[in-house]
């Protein structure tokens, strides 16, 4: 358990910072640094969330009279279906692996950079591109499939299904290549004193995610071309008009799709679990349960992509079977959130926004988690299924879990990202009005769901005004949170204090060096210490932020002698 | 977990906060675990979110405070949390299978009733043949439901009966329930078809009734109007057309509206001028995409009734459309009925005869009508005669 | 594809990045943000065979789709297979069986720095390619031809006229492209020999022999699908037209229909044949998409392979690729008794 002896600002000049050290639009259009492709995501990303976000607050307000107000139901249908497509394809998956990750993995691995730079920066473009192709079906005559692109629907309406499915088989490939990278980043360049167990669980989250979409993805890209061929030759394969079977199509969907899902969240697991560590100043609780029920969620989210269909006449075997594994892979989910409470337990807590977030990750995400229980259970899931608590369940999981955990790691971050501190007051308030905005919007769905609201409904019975206004009002609320949280980003950027370079205390290795790093990160290979040991850091004022003291002068058990500066 | 009291909600007393009534032996059970796994879920949800607010509260950093960052690690707590939910999740999961399974078992005695679910409607074809458009069913009965769809998934759901499940396209699935209370209730179509989906609300769709009142309703039902206009409305309302195609006139629903159309000449999409007369609508029933009219050919595309309907039931059909010409008919089923004091006044009961009978109801609706009614009371007359010499040939082509 | 192995180009070393980070004497080859050149080859392997992985379930995504609909329907396969040419089928495995084997020896060459050997098999490699596509191609059309198509445009074998003779209008077209490319490889030949220009036309020699592999590929095609059709006669789809029309009493019948089996008549319709010719379509179709590509990535062999940028040290790029190759080949391994050898 050694320590860096000198923090790496003193000896590096500013002009190795990673964001100025070459300028011009094509420094950073042909960048192979991950940093900068993480932070060309991370705009991507945003600017995407943006539209999907005001997507539906403008369903939320249709949703205000149970009768048709400003949207006809096709428009209704268009804007629910560019919502969810936008929200899952180009936001949610690429949000933390792809902007945090790129930017994290190999800084915290002590790395370089990722192993494949250009792979890395073809992966955005991709990414790019399929956004394209989903901005075409926008600007055209409007998709209108829902993001799921259920077959016979998907196969007979004349939206543009085909630009749209071949947008996901783009993306998808950028989602492979970034799991493929991450994947033998990890694997073969970590410096030596990184042990597997020596990773931040970050990393560990990263991993799993990697291997959800280095194997999960092809399915969905196999999918999403033969939808294709179905709408261009006719294939047959999924139409009932050629023997074919629709809910083939729904099997080859969720197979990628309900690993998706854990794409989604396992990072946002990753991101809490260091907010949690560093942000209570105390060693993780149980750091190999968490690292194990990562690789577990990953294993099992691919056997539990039946319980999607427990309406659609599958046998009641398979049903059986896929309700059991469903219930499986709760569990490691709930050990993590009992981890993460008792590593408050006894440490320093430090309710900064992005502990704030933290926190509201684990009371929004133990509520999507609990309310799976319903799903998963097949009696109380077939009136359920195809309901608002469905709907709810998960934006409880998706924005509650992986979009605050997403905003959770970019408060955390942002300092080493941007070397600029933000207004830590307007950073917590913009994170209550997510709290109390997310749950006035969705806990009335849940009630919804339970009386009869199906889903996707444009117009919907009159008893149900009282609940979707509720709903709307809060959807407004928690609009105005993630405005409060844009605002103080750009106002950090304008005008925020120089941030030094571990400004939380955190001990994984992103914090020993500048904020923002240099360009190669590590100008030596870093000494790997323990990730989640605090005893050498050391405050001295807001400042200089947590520095590391020479062992020697702290109470840490040290062993070997700390190497110096050469 | 909302302490709301919504009046609304209590307008109907069988509803709870939480639940639409329990009108099906299956409620019972599925609310009963919904509200243990409730309870389970508010416990867990206190405990975890005590014990954050406890140790942000008592933890906090503060002057005077060292916290402790060594790591603490306790097998025995991890074991503990571990195995407690996992014991919890397979009794939820028994639980879960064995009303599945209820659920997935019919009785042997049911009443089976084929549905058939298109864009954007129902319909319901009963063991005496009958067909309606609502589901009909006798209380403490056990239904089974044999169904299937004519173009897309849709999802048959009664919220009340905790009844869910598929209408898959190439399949027949089949569900089954039996009732325990007598009333109306909501039919929703749960899994997204399209354009109307959310139109596929049929607000009382699902009609239970005593015995002795579904079997009267049930003779009744299994017994068309004889006369040729009110036996094609009957059609109308029940073979799905009303979904897309309105009576009143100028309103677009997905296809045209009937009202007024008759004889009019009409552009196609391919930019040709056709007459909508008996030859148009037989062919458009038929072969819907082969003349499909301006404007109308991004709409989604209409199903063939081809081999589901017959030819005197294409005559009815044609005979109604005719009528639709008519003001006088036109108002009549406005509202969406045609009641009997509609029929009499229109001189469309069955009393009146199915054959040259229509023609002399006719033209009394044209004496007690005003002034500009007396054309179209001179023609319709004629339409039923000529429509019965008129349709023979027509299968030739 | 090319993507995993581009980022072990060399060029990517010289980089404008100086971070004085001098200390390692780096080799040429090696991309600045590996430790060593052992770690640099792992990563591109590791890289490799994860995106094998990809490429496997992405096909088994087929396979599945296979599986279910030959259970559900096993008379249709039978029957459909019929269709499909075994003898063209065959010659194309021994094609790609021994294209496997040249680019197995091109690594090899790599390994030992024998530059001329390794272009010379990278040449093979192509070359064999391109006639599995063109072999493809006659096989494509002529089922074109015939009505064969996925179930949307399928067209019962039943109806008089389906029948087909001479020189498809389909591959005279779908030959445009490769006479194309071959021709302006042919002129580009020329010139590099009459400038002296010997690395260039290193290079463009063995695209010329790609290129007219392509029209012997065809060429061999025809004629063994003529041979087949001559010698055997009875083979040829027309009999089984006549076997079905004439309800079942003719030898070549499959011997294994009983009553309760539909009639070839209710499987020889976009339901029932239409759906296997689907299947075919997509699993034969991405396959020699995948061909297609291998091909992209092997001309960028063979042009660094003239800059003799390989050796003993550095191997990888030639090493990825080949694994690539064989996984392709492999495919086609299970795709070709899958779909041809049904009985």
């Amino acid at each position: 358990m050694s320590a860096v002896a000198t923090s790496p600002t003193h000896s590096q000049p500013d002009s190795d910072n990673f964001l100025i050290y070459s300028k011009g639009f094509l420094s950073w259009a042909l960048t192979l640094d991950h940093k900068r492709i993480g932070l060309m995501y991370l705009v991507a990303v945003m600017a995407s969330f943006f539209v999907a976000g005001i997507l539906a607050l403008v369903l939320r307000t249709e949703l205000l009279t149970p009768t048709e107000w400003f949207l006809t139901p096709q428009q209704y249908n268009q804007v629910f279906t560019l919502h969810g497509a936008i929200m899952v394809f180009l936001f949610v998956i690429p949000s933390v692996p792809a902007a945090l990750g790129n930017f994290l993995v190999p800084v915290m691995l002590g790395a370089k950079d990722v192993a494949f730079p250009r792979l890395n920066l073809s992966s955005f473009y991709l990414w790019v591109g399929g956004a394209i192709f989903f901005l075409t079906a926008l600007l055209y005559t409007g998709l209108d499939t829902g993001w799921t692109f259920y077959t016979p629907y998907s196969t007979t309406t004349r939206g543009p299904v085909v630009a749209a499915t071949m947008g996901v088989f783009i993306l998808g490939f950028s989602s492979i290549f970034t799991g493929l990278n991450f994947i033998v980043t990890i694997n073969t360049m970590r410096p030596p004193g990184m042990t597997w167990f020596k990773m931040p669980l970050f990393l560990w989250a990263t991993y799993a995610t990697s291997i959800i979409q280095v194997l999960a993805t092809p399915v969905l890209g196999i999918t999403m071309l033969l939808l294709a061929a179905e709408n261009i030759l006719h294939i047959g394969i999924f139409d009932p008009k050629y023997n074919g079977d629709p809910v083939t199509y729904q099997h080859f969907f969720w197979f990628y799709s309900h690993p998706a899902v854990y794409i989604m969240i396992l990072p946002g697991m990753g991101v809490i679990s260091e907010l949690m560590s560093v942000h209570s100043h105390k060693s993780i609780f149980g750091y190999r349960f968490i690292a194990y029920s990562s690789i577990a969620i990953a294993l099992f989210s691919f056997l539990v992509w039946g319980h999607h269909m427990f309406t659609s006449g599958m046998a009641n075997v398979a049903s059986l079977i896929f309700s059991a594994l469903t219930f499986c892979v709760s569990i490691p989910s709930a050990i993590k959130v009992f981890n993460w409470l008792a590593t408050m337990y006894k440490g320093t807590v430090q309710l900064n926004t992005p502990m704030c977030y933290a926190l509201t990750f684990i009371f929004l995400f133990t509520i999507g988690g609990l309310t799976g229980l319903w799903l998963g259970a097949l009696s109380t899931d077939r009136p359920l299924h195809d309901t608002y608590f469905v709907v709810s369940h998960f934006h409880y999981v998706m924005v509650g879990g992986s979009l605050v955990g997403f905003l959770g790691g970019i408060f955390h971050w942002w300092p080493k990202m941007t070397g600029r501190m933000f207004n830590d007051l307007w950073g917590r308030v913009s994170c209550l009005f997510v709290l109390i905005g997310f749950n006035l919007t969705f806990l009335p769905q849940f009630v919804l769901g339970s009386r009869g609201m199906p889903r996707r409904y444009a117009h919907y019975v009159p008893e149900f005004q009282e609940l979707h206004q509720l709903s709307t009002f809060g959807s407004y609320v928690l609009g105005a949170g993630l405005f409060i949280a844009l605002g103080v980003l750009i106002h950090s950027l304008m005008r925020g204090k120089q941030a030094p370079p571990n400004p939380w205390g955190g001990a994984t290795l992103e914090w020993q060096c500048s904020s923002p790093p240099p360009f190669y990160n590590f100008s030596h290979p870093p000494t790997v210490n323990e990730p989640y040991n605090y005893l050498p850091l050391q405050y001295h004022g807001e400042e200089l932020g947590w520095e590391y003291v020479h062992p020697s002068h702290t109470a840490a058990p040290s062993i070997h002698p700390a190497p110096t500066k050469s | 977990m909302l302490p709301i009291d919504l009046p609304m909600l209590l307008a109907d007393k069988h509803a709870t906060f939480w639940f639409p009534p329990a009108a099906s032996t299956f409620a019972k059970d599925v609310d009963w675990l919904y509200m243990v796994i409730l309870y389970i879920s508010i416990f867990f949800f206190v405990l975890v979110v005590a014990a954050m607010v406890l140790f942000a509260i008592k933890y906090r950093r503060r002057p005077g405070y060292v916290g402790d960052s060594r790591p603490l690690h306790n097998n025995a707590l991890e074991i503990t949390w571990t195995v407690i939910p996992s014991l919890i999740v397979c009794w939820i999961f028994v639980e879960g299978v064995n009303g599945y399974m209820d659920m997935m078992t019919p009785p042997v005695d049911t009443i089976d009733i084929n549905v058939t679910a298109r864009q954007w409607d129902w319909s319901f074809q009963y063991p005496n043949g009958a067909i309606s458009d609502q589901l009909h069913i006798p209380n403490n009965r056990a239904i089974l439901l044999n169904m299937r769809s004519e173009d897309v998934l849709h999802a048959f759901y009664v919220p009340a009966f905790r009844a869910k499940s598929d209408v898959v396209p190439g399949r027949v699935t089949t569900m089954w329930f039996q009732p325990i209370l007598e009333g109306e209730f909501d039919l929703f179509c749960a899994e997204y078809c399209g354009d109307l989906h959310s139109d596929m609300i049929k607000r009382h769709g699902v009609v239970v009734h005593d015995q002795a009142g579904y079997d009267a309703w049930l003779a009744d039902a299994a017994k068309p109007p004889v006369n040729a206009v009110a036996h094609g409305f009957w059609l109308y309302q029940r073979m799905g057309c009303k979904s897309c195609h309105s009576t009143v006139e100028g309103t677009r629903i997905v296809g045209p509206s009937f009202a007024k159309s008759y004889d009019q000449t009409l552009r196609t999409a391919k930019g040709a001028d056709v007459k909508f007369d008996q030859q148009y609508i037989r062919q458009s029933i038929l072969e819907p995409q082969a003349e499909v009219r301006e404007g109308y050919q991004n709409a989604s595309q209409m199903p063939s009734f081809q081999g589901k309907l017959n030819e005197d039931q294409l005559s009815a059909l044609t005979a109604f459309l005719v009528a639709m010409k008519d003001d006088a008919f036109i108002q009549a089923v406005a509202d969406g009925d045609l009641s009997q004091a509609d029929k009499e006044s229109l001189g469309l009961t069955d009393a009146a005869g199915a054959d040259a009978a229509g023609a002399d109801a006719a033209s009394d609706t044209g004496k007690s009508a005003e002034e500009p009614l007396e054309k179209p009371a001179d023609e319709v007359p004629t339409e039923p005669a000529s429509e019965s010499s008129e349709s023979p040939p027509a299968p030739k082509t | 594809m090319a993507n995993d192995t581009a980022t072990l180009d060399p060029a990517h070393a010289h980089g404008e990045h100086a971070d004085g980070h001098g200390a390692h004497a780096h080799m040429p080859f090696q991309a600045h943000h590996f430790d060593d050149p052992e770690q640099q080859f792992d990563a591109g392997k590791l890289g490799m065979w994860i995106f094998l992985v990809t490429e496997v379930l992405f096909f088994s995504g087929m396979f599945c789709a296979y599986a279910l609909y030959r259970s559900l329907h096993p008379e249709v396969w039978t029957f459909a297979s019929q269709f499909l040419n075994e003898m063209l089928g065959a010659f194309n495995t021994g094609v790609l069986l021994f294209s496997s084997l040249t680019m197995a020896w091109g690594v090899r060459c790599a390994q030992l720095r024998q530059r001329t050997g390794l272009v010379i098999c990278l040449a093979i490699t192509l070359g064999c390619a391109a006639m599995f596509l063109g072999i493809k191609a006659v096989e494509y059309t002529h089922k074109w031809d015939m009505g064969l198509l996925p179930a949307g445009f399928y067209e019962s074998q039943y109806l008089p006229g389906a029948h087909h003779t001479g020189l498809s209008s389909w591959l005279v077209r779908l030959c445009i492209i490769p006479g194309v490319l071959t021709v302006g490889f042919a002129l580009w030949y020329l010139v590099t020999l009459i400038k002296g220009q010997k690395r260039h036309s290193e290079i463009a020699g063995p695209m010329l022999v790609t290129g007219l592999c392509f029209f012997l590929g065809a060429y061999l095609g025809i004629v063994i699908q003529s041979f087949e059709e001559s010698s055997h006669g009875t083979i040829s789809h027309d009999s089984h037209v006549a076997a079905g029309v004439d309800a079942g009493g003719h030898s070549d019948e499959p011997a294994s229909r009983s009553p309760g089996d539909p009639l070839p008549e209710e499987i020889d319709q976009a339901g029932g044949a239409g759906l296997f010719f689907s299947i075919y379509y997509c699993m034969t179709g991405v396959h020699a998409i995948h061909i297609l590509g291998g091909m992209v990535v092997l001309t960028w062999l063979l042009v660094r392979a003239t800059k003799d940028q390989f050796n003993e040290q550095y191997f990888g790029p030639v090493d990825y690729v080949g694994l690539y190759w064989h996984l392709v080949d492999l495919i086609w391994i299970y795709l070709f008794p899958l779909l041809y050898l049904i009985k």
